[in-house]
């Protein structure tokens, strides 16, 4: 256990020194940085005219389809990972039902492959 | 107190502090930010406990993706959401209600696997020895043959996923020209170009 958590140890040491470089510039934007606001300054610009609204508009529903389908291939290949590691092991005993039970999941995640190519849901119009 | 107890409170501080402000944020986007924050400090948890590669499953789907599908969501709802932090007071006995059911379902798991008469090997069952054998070996031992059935579902949850966000969210726009590369390539100068003959000041 020790040991496992001593392998962590230049990442937990890369995460401080990444949140004390974030705050060193963060605060050394508050505290050197030249100041002097007024109502033009930091109102919205819109190139002449007053700016109609709010900057925020919706998003097209697009975007959601977009990241909902890499989420679902993201976690295909989540499941690759421990099966990488350990089918081999399995197989060399003669043991092939872990490979064929991956060699399924991929056969259905692949025809919804097809699906949404032959729909033309990758496709931007 | 041990270097790995104190880095176990600073992220379990984080993850709480981090949990709050979701809920207080008063930007939704800010409150995604710090969903985020909690996801990682989440992870470190996860790595304390010796479960790497939940560890890491949590910072790639769910920082990596659920996190942005949460900004999408944020960002495509046309809700005001100052007006929607002003019945605070209105649901707070619903959120109270939600807030005391999970905790004593926290209870009952943590009763059941420490204080149940016979859970100590229930216990054993849940890890196997960290040093004996690695972590996503380890998973991937029995996912893929005891649990066969489990998985397999979940691959078929992951093709509805995938057939119902196409089915729900898929329009497609008839007054937008598509390219169409067979169409492209079959082109024939022979029949895409008709010579005319024109005489002078007559035209077609």
């Amino acid at each position: 256990m020790d040991g496992l958590l001593r392998e962590y140890l230049p990442i937990l040491i890369f995460l401080g020194l990444a949140i004390a470089l974030g705050l060193v510039l963060i605060f050394a934007a508050l505290i050197v940085a030249v100041r002097n606001p007024d109502a033009e300054k930091v109102s919205a610009y819109e190139c002449g005219f007053n700016a109609f609204d709010d900057a925020r508009m919706k998003f097209d529903v697009r975007f959601y389809l977009v990241s909902i389908l890499f989420i679902i291939f993201d976690l295909e290949v989540a499941f690759l990972f421990p099966w990488a590691t350990s089918f081999a092991e399995r197989a060399q005993s003669g043991d092939m039902i872990g490979f064929w039970s991956m060699m399924v999941f991929l056969g259905v995640l692949t025809v919804g492959f097809v699906y949404e190519w032959k729909k033309g849901a990758l496709e931007w119009e | 107190m041990t270097v790995a107890a104190v880095i176990f409170y600073l992220f379990a501080c984080t993850a709480v502090a981090s949990g709050l402000f979701v809920v207080l944020a008063r930007n939704p986007v800010h409150s995604v930010l710090w969903l985020i924050l909690t996801f990682f400090s989440a992870a470190g948890l996860f790595v304390l406990m010796g479960a790497e590669f939940v560890a890491m499953l949590l910072v790639i789907v769910y920082v990596g993706a659920v996190a942005v599908l949460f900004l999408f969501v944020v960002m495509m709802l046309d809700v005001d959401f100052v007006e929607l932090k002003q019945g605070l007071a209105q649901h707070m006995p619903v959120a109270l209600l939600i807030g005391v059911v999970l905790i004593m379902e926290l209870i009952l798991v943590i009763g059941v696997t420490l204080w149940a008469d016979d859970s100590s090997p229930l216990r054993v069952a849940m890890a196997p020895a960290p040093e004996a054998i690695e972590n996503t070996q380890a998973l991937g031992q029995i996912i893929y043959t005891d649990f066969i059935y489990l998985f397999q579902s979940a691959g078929l949850i992951l093709f509805v996923a995938m057939v119902g966000a196409i089915v729900l969210t898929l329009r497609h726009r008839s007054d937008v020209k598509r390219q169409s590369v067979v169409f492209q390539m079959h082109r024939d100068p022979a029949e895409a170009i008709v010579m005319k003959d024109v005489k002078p000041g007559q035209g077609l």
